[in-house]
């Protein structure tokens, strides 16, 4: 059924907008591919995400088209959302998504995932939490790491933009010593903290620091990031998303201040265990990667 | 401005404010009476027969070829919609358009309103909805416009539609294009 939900009736194929034909048609269904999806398709193909509502030129939203680009299986795809900008988007993007309260979206991604396990034994269904680094390090620590005790079998990926963007400008537990926003005036007191360190150290199998000024890089990370949380654990993608207005850049400058990033706070930070590296090898060898 | 809701969260009264509730099984809505389901349906035809731009909303649920019910009702739909002569306009999934709907070729739940007013839609029926998103579109449309509103509906029904047929499946659609068929012979059409 995950595919028949894209097929559009032929009564009513007169009547259904061209985007919507698209979706059917034109998007990169893992079902219809025969190699692996990429970035490498997005100017050809329909995007599953429509439009989105977020500020002109956001990282964000750039992030966003490559973790959906890089999704092995789409169709067969749960992400859970937190609150926060990352949650003006997700009601325009064409999967499934499920927004949980603020903070808990791992636990949420956990009962889902079980309950598909045992719903769909013999269909793979992933369940990505993508969330913002208040939802994730802040006041959704502990359900995260929870969920990374457990060895739950999900991806988190969190877009850190270092600060509480669509409420104002409050700092978080990422933002980083000093940092001066409009509603935090005297500065941040304590050192950003290393979540993608906390990760390993609280037993996900992948764990990755990094910024998205590298479209090919990020998409690689998604996916091995998922293939490895299907066999093997729990999985964590720490990826830079500055907020621009926040941190008063222009529209056209949060590409040069995540390439500035890759060097200082976000500079590139892997962590594979033996047994998901063993898992990568054999994914490159089925043709998965 | 409509009269304020007993809650005052809304400035309209919803349908259960003024005591409307769907029909017990077996029954069917017509504005706050419950009448038999073959009354409704005739009624529900004349409307649609008679209104001017009467139009099918069709959702989700039978847009789509997602299993063999859907297909049959998907059939069955455009059939009625010939039956009755009216046109067919999709609300085909339910994310926000940005910056706003074609309201001239599609309608969004979040604002139903807006194509019921662009194209004078004085009849309409709403068909393979999810509930919860029906029961928005409908309070909705019920508050802003004078649209006859019908809900032919696969669970309980819809108290704010000014007509409800409840647990419809493709049998229960093959009698209403029956009893259309024969109403708008009635009406000489």
């Amino acid at each position: 059924m995950a595919i028949d939900i894209y097929k559009i009736n032929p009564e009513f194929r007169d009547i259904m907008p061209q985007e919507i034909i698209d979706l059917e048609e034109n998007a990169t269904w893992a079902e219809k591919m025969d190699k692996p999806r990429g970035i490498k398709e997005l100017p050809e193909t329909k995007e599953l995400l429509e439009e989105h509502s977020l500020c002109a030129g956001c990282p964000e939203a750039a992030a966003l088209r490559y973790v959906l680009s890089a999704l092995p299986t789409p169709e067969d795809t749960i992400i859970v959302n937190s609150t926060g900008c990352t949650s003006l988007m997700f009601p325009h993007i064409a999967l499934h998504t499920v927004h949980s309260l603020f903070g808990n979206q791992n636990a949420v991604a956990s009962g889902i995932k079980r309950s598909l396990t045992w719903r769909f034994p013999d269909r793979i269904k992933d369940v990505v939490v993508l969330a913002g680094d208040g939802a994730t390090v802040d006041i959704g620590l502990d359900y995260t790491l929870q969920s990374f005790f457990r060895q739950e079998k999900i991806t988190t990926i969190c877009f850190d933009n270092e600060v509480y963007a669509n409420t104002g400008g409050q700092e978080s537990g990422m933002t980083p010593k000093g940092q001066v926003f409009k509603m935090a005036p005297t500065g941040k007191k304590f050192e950003k903290v290393k979540m993608w360190e906390l990760a390993t150290t609280s037993g996900c199998h992948y764990s990755i620091n990094m910024t998205a000024s590298a479209p090919k890089a990020v998409a690689k990370a998604v996916r091995e990031a998922i293939l490895i949380a299907r066999e093997i654990g729990p999985t964590y993608l720490n990826i830079y998303t500055p907020c621009i207005l926040e941190i008063g850049l222009s529209a056209n400058e949060g590409l040069g201040e995540m390439k500035d990033q890759d060097k200082d706070r976000f500079a590139s930070y892997k962590y594979i265990s033996p047994e998901a590296e063993a898992h990568l090898k054999k994914c490159k060898e089925e043709g998965l990667l | 401005m409509a009269n304020q809701g007993p809650a005052y969260y809304s400035p309209y009264p919803t349908a259960v404010y003024e005591g409307v509730i769907t029909p017990p099984e077996g029954k069917a809505l017509l504005l706050e009476d419950v009448v038999d389901e073959e009354i409704a349906m005739r009624e529900i035809a004349k409307v649609m027969l008679t209104s001017e731009n009467a139009t099918i909303f069709p959702g989700p649920q039978v847009l789509y070829a997602y299993n063999e019910e859907a297909k049959k009702k998907a059939k069955l739909i455009k059939e009625m919609a010939e039956v009755l002569n009216c046109k067919m306009i999709p609300m085909y999934d339910y994310r926000p358009k940005y910056p706003k709907i074609d309201a001239e070729v599609e309608i969004n739940p979040n604002h139903p309103n807006l194509t019921i007013w662009h194209n004078n839609i004085k009849a309409a029926i709403f068909i393979g909805v999810h509930c919860h998103y029906a029961n928005v579109a409908l309070k909705i449309v019920r508050a802003e416009t004078d649209c006859y509103t019908v809900a032919i509906c696969g669970l309980s029904g819809h108290e704010d539609a000014m007509a409800t047929l409840r647990d419809q499946h493709s049998s229960e659609l093959e009698k209403f294009i029956k009893i259309a068929r024969e109403v708008k012979s009635e009406l000489k059409l």
